[in-house]
């Protein structure tokens, strides 16, 4: 073995040694994510199709067909056409909640992929943003089959309906941060659990996807209202079925674009902690 | 000023170097109470010493992923608070943990991570399959990491390491959890590199590695340096050229340690043995002998990091 055995293209080296800016490392954390979705991406593509129609035909078809239409909804509309845009934020938001939280524990516990990605010009805040990309590119593709099954299933009244796409990807994008967050600071995968048992789960059920809000409790109500997925559900629905206004519109994208920072924030200082802290 | 002084071919300096743990109750945790080292280019440089003695904390700080809480650190005359990445992409760091992907085939774990550096596709294609040649894994290529050895993988990471041709290869506990075959490939491809000219950096608490690679070390306990200088000067320093080694029945280690007293130029009881740090073990034996005493075993051999060791803090190295 001679010395020249250990050193190779000089040029390349050299290039390696210049650290890019935050985009473009966070673009290589993203792209180690791209490696691992190539081996597993068939699944997912099933599962993504499979979920949204089986939903959509029980719901709708199903549970839709015995609950007195034109009645006790909010501009008249059938039963389906009423849960689909909710549907569509509440399964972003729990397929933010699902990247957020066994990717980031794998990557700590498991894979440690983490830990070798600290030891190269990576930083917290790049390794956050690169994994969130890929958190937020298998919401946006989730959320489009769903639209897409939303539009075959006759549920979208209006043109607005489109932006109902990037208002779920905004409120998976919160929670996919938000869980990032958390995650960021276990150690076993209890606290995730409970995590999907006593935050997404009642989330999913009381932020007015499957009835209108107006029939929740009083006292519920702004509590309802301080969750972004409720802001999301609302919003959603005004879109798709065209009874948006500039004003509420606002109030809700601005809700949720508060929240995001707050969870980006947090996550970013916690992921410090944990990657440059605390081993 | 000093920075303008200094030698170029210093590549680390830490002068006061402090790591402290904040804890939620209580006191704060001090890991790294001050201390000063240079590693020069081209040296094998250890931090020799037992567990929790601040070794692998220290490598965190020169690996810049924990910050410095008190004193200097420069790598490359860059701070690393400030310019971790910058240093880090001319550093190999091989951790404790091999923290591989298992799931991965073992050329697919050096590219991922060499894309990291940046480095073009074709690159890391040519490196990764020198690398692979050089730790000895090159029919292991195309297997999962799941199915290598512990030896395999820890020379897997080593050479995961080495992809972006770095100037320092950091190695903590290189052989730790390695059976003693394992250890003696993983030691031979140190060694290489060493020859190659690669500026090596290791913690270990086994004093043979130390003394087998190390062109200098420093002896850490309890977040001190309690020691620093070549193997061969430490020895000389703090040890005689020969220990004898004695074990007496059980019972009566205590009264033959009492015995021995002026043999030699120190005596040194342990739990299990009695050494005696002597320049001439044999004449030091007959002496023994000639006092009435008569050990079960006796044995004579050369000093050794574990005496220094012993000798400054009075305890060994391995509990």
């Amino acid at each position: 073995m001679s010395a020249q055995t250990l050193t190779p293209d000089t040029a390349a080296t050299e290039r390696s040694r210049r650290v890019p800016g935050g985009l473009v490392l966070s673009w290589r954390q993203f792209r180690f994510w791209l490696t691992l979705f190539r081996r597993t991406w068939r699944g997912t593509v099933l599962s993504a199709i499979l979920g949204p129609v089986m939903y959509l035909t029980a719901m709708g078809v199903g549970i839709g067909t015995l609950i007195n239409q034109n009645h006790d909804l909010p501009g008249g509309v059938g039963y389906l056409s009423f849960i689909a845009p909710g549907v569509l934020a509440a399964t972003a938001m729990q397929n933010g909640m699902g990247e957020g939280s066994f990717t980031v524990l794998g990557s700590l516990k498991w894979n440690g992929n983490y830990w070798a990605a600290v030891n190269t010009p990576q930083r917290p805040e790049d390794v956050l943003l690169g994994t969130a990309m890929q958190g937020l590119m298998r919401i946006l593709g989730l959320s489009v089959v769903f639209f897409a099954s939303m539009l075959g299933f006759g549920t979208v009244h209006s043109a607005w309906g489109l932006l109902a796409l990037p208002v779920a990807l905004l409120t998976g994008a919160v929670f996919l941060f938000a869980m990032m967050a958390f995650s960021v600071t276990l150690n076993t995968d209890q606290g995730l659990n409970a995590a999907f048992r006593f935050v997404m789960t009642p989330l999913f059920l009381f932020s007015g996807t499957f009835f209108p809000w107006q029939q929740l409790p009083g006292w519920m109500q702004p509590i309802a209202f301080a969750t972004p997925l409720w802001h999301g559900v609302v919003l959603s629905r005004e879109l798709t079925l065209g009874t948006v206004d500039a004003g509420s519109a606002l109030i809700h994208v601005g809700y949720l674009l508060a929240a995001l920072a707050v969870a980006y924030g947090v996550a970013r200082r916690n992921f410090r902690r944990r990657l440059y802290l605390s081993r | 000023m000093s920075e303008l002084r200094s030698s170029p071919e210093v590549l680390i300096r830490a002068e006061g170097l402090a790591k402290t743990f904040a804890k939620k109750q209580g006191a704060a945790f001090t890991a790294v109470a001050g201390i000063d080292f240079e590693v020069r280019r081209g040296e094998v440089f250890g931090f020799l010493g037992p567990n929790g003695a601040g070794k692998s904390t220290t490598m965190r700080m020169i690996g810049c992923v924990s910050p410095v809480s008190g004193g200097r650190l420069k790598l490359f005359g860059l701070d690393p608070n400030t310019e971790g990445p910058r240093i880090r992409a001319r550093l190999g760091v091989v951790p404790q943990e091999d923290s591989l992907d298992l799931e991965m085939r073992a050329r697919d774990n050096l590219h991922v991570y060499g894309r990291y550096f940046g480095l073009p596709r074709a690159v890391i294609r040519e490196r990764a399959e020198r690398l692979l040649e050089f730790v000895q894994l090159g029919d292991k290529a195309e297997e999962k990491v799941d199915s290598l050895s512990g030896g395999m993988k820890r020379r897997l990471t080593i050479a995961r390491a080495l992809i972006n041709d770095p100037e320092i290869l950091i190695l903590d506990e290189p052989t730790t959890g390695l059976d003693p075959q394992a250890r003696h490939v993983v030691w031979d491809r140190l060694y290489r590199l060493k020859q190659q000219g690669v500026t090596l950096i290791l913690t270990t608490h086994y004093m043979d590695e130390a003394e087998q690679l190390c062109d200098r070390l420093v002896v850490m306990d309890k977040g001190r340096i309690a020691a620093e200088g070549a193997p061969h000067e430490l020895i000389e320093r703090y040890a005689t050229r020969e220990v004898l080694e004695l074990r007496f029945p059980l019972g009566e280690q205590e009264q033959a340690a009492e015995k021995l007293a002026g043999i030699g130029e120190r005596v040194e009881p342990l739990p299990d043995r009695v050494l005696v740090y002597a320049q001439d073990g044999e004449a030091a034996l007959a002496e023994t002998r000639g006092r009435g005493l008569e050990p079960v075993t006796a044995l004579v051999r050369r000093s050794s990091l574990e005496d220094v060791f012993l000798h400054l803090t009075g305890r060994t190295l391995v509990d």
